[in-house]
């Protein structure tokens, strides 16, 4: 079972990648290899990586949820709006109802597919547009303004011994999905019910329980990285969401999560977190057009998804 | 005339062998019969022949003539056709669409209108003849689908039809129709490979049998031959001494309050009007025809059902309505699901975690199991006699018979009270049913209640200590005791009612 | 049985939402019912009904191409430097058109198929692609298309819209192969039971790769008419055709487990869709909150379907 060994080769795969893109990048571009450039690259994946942490969740279901992007607009909107108030009391509620935000769409979503068996695809795509829709309403009568709460900017940018929060704080919740996905009932009933949800119900296992759950934390994590890039930016802006729609579900399926549910392991979703950030760095760097860019990923990430699935095969 | 032989054929199977050094001669216009325990290699031989796997090692000729199938469609393109025991229906189309279809001819224009006068015509000839055409398959009974999947068979005019276990839900009316039209397919010229863990079937139908154990082809010999005791022996290696075990202790006792009690069970159109109760220690049997709602008690007594009326108590108290609160310590039931490879087990998963399975939120904890439920797992997997490489092994690469033992061990982690079984036995060879018999028994004697459902009649006779017959979604007859025979039991299923208590 | 009968009432509850959601666009409507307005509501509707039978098609074999709308964009691209001129010419950059479009399915088809990528990966990779080369190909709108063919496919005929006709003759050219031939049923039967299918002898790569070229043979075709409405190529089109064709064929009921459904429902299905947004234009809901009743419209289609999981009397009937 590819979930019980301690690291699965696809992620040594992956890591393989990051080394060549650092390595390629060091020798043609002067400034990759400085630690300055390469703490940043951790910050930057931390967004990601937490993104892809709470997607995971979802997609070992067998399950997707395509609503973040506007879920975590949605709660950045609300803590800088919040955070930018003149009653300090106020400012203090700021994160919490960020990070609520995301919890209830997140719940919302579980619900919905767990208790009406909806197809998750369809009914989080469509969350996805009605939360784009009335950020857009509201922002359009009230131009964005305030900003994000202290803790939250030290949160994002700041650094502790050299190490940025933002790093810090993925390791942190890395560490949490571990626990749960390795050491927990929930873990393992993820697993059970992303293979054949009809036997763990026959079971007497309750998989609605479990669906609610991951849905309510991936709707949770993706409202943290909402006021987590509110401090980075120190603003929320419209569509802020939509750039990591991609990346995360490319760093979760490069990572050796099948899209099917029921198999996968976190070490391959941290690392194909990391990967995609440097990769798209990579391509920035270069100064090439968006659209060579949008080909060059295109290309990369469905050359490593066919070299995984050869290499399953043969396994 | 030879029309197929295997000469030296090897299969492995991940460096594990499936089959091994077979050479197996096989003629048109007979009907051959292969017999094994799970995990002899029938199903491997099947396989090979109907190009679903290839050999490892080893040659397959056609009349002489080297041939090497690395797909279902170019063995039929040889007109070998097989009828597999895990159904090769499309769920979605209608009976005439997976029927006309089924020909590889490589060609992908219109259907004629004629193919499909062809296909109903070859459904009725098996016996199908009230299955709805228009309906897609999924609506229909796993016996009518077996029906629809001979009929598919034969309208593809193979010149070597494989069955694998294709009677296996049917009744023995149905049976001995689908036995004549094999017959006269044999008398066309048609070679026929019958796969069967009945024996009683293969008595009736073959003309040759060939017996296989542990990948090896042990013995070929003309039916009728040997005696039934000896072809066990040959299957197994050894004389099985108690086939069907002997109770241990007292049987249960009459006067005992019911732990289970039904009364006016309703759930229509498949349960009418269900009134029956089980005692502590006692096995209940409960058969019927195909669809007699005798299965659906089952499901029903699980929870699996909305809009149940009537009552079902465990204790003098009502039945929670859910399986997550079934398996809870009261009332403490179990339910084995009929089909182990959707319902039962989670395949690709270790047995570790499929045993953990029922346990599992069983506290509603968010942490893992209790060391005494994964106790309790290993221990039933060791009355089982479970062969296992490792408890880390896909569930997905144990045989037939071992995943069942694995299905039914999770359930014994939790320690039920009450135990449902669905034909827990239909498909496995006979040392692997001995071994679940031997379970059952010692189960009951330790004062658990048992309901076992099953299409074995048999196995009823010498296992239940009542029989409930179903008929139309109630209990028509309840047998025990003296009355508890073969053909009474029969007599019950075909609703040919004397001494009926309902 | 009951399958049958929820599918038959399912074609009925999208008719009768079609027709009320027409009748209320044409009474709202400031010029009220004439023909060019219904020139003008085909015109948007058959657009979108064409790439939802582009999705039907990948999702009968239960796959998903979320690549469609680039691909729609690359092929508009591609009219834009090919449809005009002769007619000789215009006939050639038609065939080009087309064929890049088979071109575009049959990769996403190999990739699934031979690659053996889940289809929702395999998509949003490949339409990364497609909508890059589009975007280089014609950075911003602009280009040519022949305008007379334009008008002549997009006005009408004997006050019966041209784009109508088009669509009528597509879908009875489609409906009746799908489930009359063996290639069709093929098809179905794959997205019902890969194992079954195979099994059976059925060519199941075969199956797919012909599943994911005519989705792409309908992408082009989705560009074309694209092209003959607007008169230019756009390499920005892709993302909203994406979404809603996946809206249309989940609006018209078809499941996207796959082995079901039928051409028409997809096309009632972007009907239905395109009316809506046609219906809140002329009501005069904000513009800005245009996208909330898309996606509660998309949710309340699915929720639809849900009832009847909820209704069901046992309780394993959900996870079939």
């Amino acid at each position: 079972m590819p979930k019980r060994l301690p690291v699965d080769p696809s992620v040594l795969l992956i890591l393989a990648g990051c080394v060549i893109i650092v390595a390629v990048g060091g020798i043609f571009i002067g400034n990759f290899f400085t630690s300055a450039y390469l703490l940043q690259q951790l910050q930057i994946a931390s967004f990601l990586g937490i993104l892809a942490a709470g997607a995971m969740l979802v997609i070992l279901l067998g399950h997707i949820d395509l609503s973040f992007p506007w879920t975590l607009t949605g709660s950045a909107i609300i803590v800088t709006t919040i955070g930018g108030a003149t009653s300090s009391w106020l400012q203090d509620l700021a994160i919490p109802l960020g990070l609520a935000f995301g919890l209830l769409i997140g719940l919302i979503n579980g619900v919905v597919v767990a208790k009406l068996r909806i197809p998750s695809m369809v009914w989080t795509l469509a969350v996805n547009s009605m939360l784009l829709g009335i950020a857009i309403y509201y922002q359009g009568e009230h131009r964005p303004q305030g900003q994000a709460p202290e803790l939250v900017k030290t949160l994002a940018v700041g650094s502790t011994f050299g190490v940025p929060n933002a790093f810090l704080t993925w390791v942190a919740v890395s560490a949490a999905v571990l626990w749960l996905i390795r050491g927990t009932r929930f873990g393992r009933l993820l697993f059970a019910i992303g293979n054949n949800e009809k036997a763990v119900f026959l079971a007497g296992a309750r998989p609605e329980r479990t669906i609610i759950l991951a849905f309510a934390l991936a709707g949770l994590l993706a409202g943290f990285v909402g006021i987590l890039l509110a401090g980075y930016a120190n603003q929320a802006y419209q569509g802020m969401g939509n750039p990591y729609l991609m990346p995360t579900i490319a760093a979760v399926v490069i990572g050796g999560t099948s899209i099917l549910g029921g198999r996968g392991n976190y070490a391959g979703t941290f690392a194909g977190a990391l990967f995609v950030t440097l990769l798209l760095s990579a391509l920035s760097v270069i100064q090439i057009s968006e659209a060579t860019r949008q080909i060059i990923f295109g290309v990369l990430i469905l050359a490593m998804l066919i070299l995984d699935g050869l290499r399953r095969r043969d396994a | 005339m030879p029309v197929v032989e295997l000469t030296a054929v090897s299969k492995a199977y991940g460096g594990v062998p499936a089959l091994a050094d077979v050479d197996f001669r096989f003629e048109s216009g007979r009907i051959h019969a292969v017999l094994g325990e799970n995990g002899a290699g029938k199903s491997t031989l099947m396989k090979l022949l109907a190009g679903v796997v290839r050999p490892t090692a080893g040659t397959m000729a056609i009349d002489g003539r080297p041939v090497s199938f690395s797909s279902p469609r170019q063995a039929k393109a040889e007109r070998i056709v097989c009828m597999f025991q895990e159904l090769s229906l499309v769920p979605d189309l209608t009976a005439t669409e997976n029927i006309v279809l089924a020909p590889s001819d490589g060609r992908f224009g219109f259907v004629r209108r004629r193919s499909r006068g062809r296909a109903a015509e070859m459904l009725a000839r098996v016996g199908g003849e009230r299955i709805r055409l228009d309906l897609p398959i999924r609506h229909l009974s796993l016996a009518d689908k077996q029906l629809v999947e001979i009929a598919k068979a034969l309208y593809c005019q193979p010149q070597l039809l494989i069955l694998d276990e294709a009677t296996s839900a049917l009744t023995a009316d149905q049976v001995e129709r689908v036995f004549a039209v094999l017959r006269e397919l044999r008398a066309d010229g048609v070679g026929i490979l019958f796969i069967s863990h009945r024996l009683h079937e293969v008595d009736t139908i073959a003309d040759t049998v060939s017996v296989f154990r542990n990948g090896r082809h042990v013995d070929t010999f003309p039916a009728g031959t040997r005696s039934r005791d000896e072809v066990v022996a040959l299957m197994v290696g050894q004389r099985l001494t108690e086939f069907y075990p002997a109770r241990e202790g007292p049987p249960p006792d009459k006067d005992a309050p019911p732990i289970l009690a039904v009364d006016h069970l309703a759930w229509e159109p498949e349960i009418r009007d269900v009134t029956l109760s089980l005692r502590p220690g006692e096995i209940l049997g409960v058969a019927g025809l195909d669809g007699q709602g005798q299965q659906h008690v089952l499901q029903a007594l699980f929870g699996l059902f909305k809009g149940v009326r009537g009552s079902m108590k465990v204790d003098g108290r009502e039945l929670p309505q859910s399986p997550h609160l079934a398996k809870r310590p009261w009332p403490g039931l179990a339910l084995v699901p009929e089909d182990r490879k959707t319902e039962g087990l989670i395949l690709p998963m270790s047995i570790e975690d499929n045993l953990g399975l029922a346990a599992l939120d069983r506290q509603g904890s968010f942490l893992g199991g209790t060391s005494q439920e994964e106790a309790r797992a290993r221990e039933a997997l060791n009355a089982f006699d479970l062969v296992y490489r490792s408890m880390e092994q896909p569930v997905g690469s144990l045989s037939g018979g071992n995943q069942q033992k694995v299905a039914i061990a999770k359930w014994l982690a939790i320690a039920p009270r009450v135990l449902l079984l669905m034909d827990p036995t239909r498909g496995i060879d006979v040392r692997t049913k001995a071994q679940i018999y031997r379970v059952l028994r010692r189960l009951a004697a330790g004062g658990m209640a048992i309901i076992l459902q099953s299409t074995d009649h048999e196995e009823m006779v010498h296992l239940c200590d009542r029989v409930c017959v179903f008929y139309r979604g109630s209990v028509n007859a309840t047998l025990e005791g003296d009355s508890l025979t073969s053909e009474r039991l029969v007599a019950a299923c075909l609703n040919l009612v004397e001494g009926a208590t309902a | 049985m009951t399958g049958m009968d929820r599918r038959r009432r399912r074609l009925l509850l999208v008719v009768v939402a079609l027709v009320v959601l027409f009748a209320a666009f044409i009474l709202t409507h400031p010029r009220g019912f004439s023909v060019y307005v219904v020139t003008i509501w085909a015109n948007q509707g058959v657009l979108l009904a064409l790439a939802a039978i582009a999705q039907f098609f990948v999702v009968i074999v239960r796959g998903i191409d979320l690549s469609i709308g680039s691909i729609i964009a690359l092929t508009n691209v591609a009219a834009s430097y090919l449809v005009f001129g002769t007619p000789g010419e215009i006939a050639f950059g038609i065939v080009v058109v087309l064929a890049l479009g088979v071109l575009c399915g049959f990769l996403n088809g190999l990739v699934v198929v031979f690659g053996r990528v889940e289809p929702i990966v395999a998509t949003l990779a490949t339409g990364a692609i497609y909508g890059g080369i589009a975007l280089l190909w014609r950075p911003i709108p602009g280009g040519e298309i022949d305008d007379t063919l334009g008008d002549l496919l997009t006005y009408d005929v004997n006050g019966v819209p041209t784009s109508l006709i088009v669509l009528v003759v597509v879908l009875v050219a489609i409906s009746i192969p799908l489930r009359r031939t063996r290639i069709g049923l093929s098809m179905l039967a794959v997205g019902s039971s890969e194992q079954s299918a195979f099994l059976t002898g059925i060519q199941v790569r075969v199956a797919k790769l012909v599943a994911y070229s005519l989705a792409g043979l309908f992408g082009a075709l989705t560009a074309l008419y694209i092209a003959f409405v607007t008169l230019t190529g756009d390499p920005a089109i892709g993302p909203a055709y994406t979404l809603n064709s996946i809206a249309a064929v989940v609006l018209g009921g078809v499941p996207l487990t796959g082995g079901v459904g039928a051409p028409l429902l997809a096309v009632l299905g972007a009907l239905i869709l395109k009316t809506i947004s046609s219906l809140m234009f002329f009501t005069g809901i904000p513009p800005l909150a245009q996208s909330f009743f898309e996606g509660l419209v998309l949710a309340v289609a699915i929720g639809i379907g849900a009832i009847d999981a909820l209704r069901s009397r046992s309780k394993l009937k959900v996870y079939e």
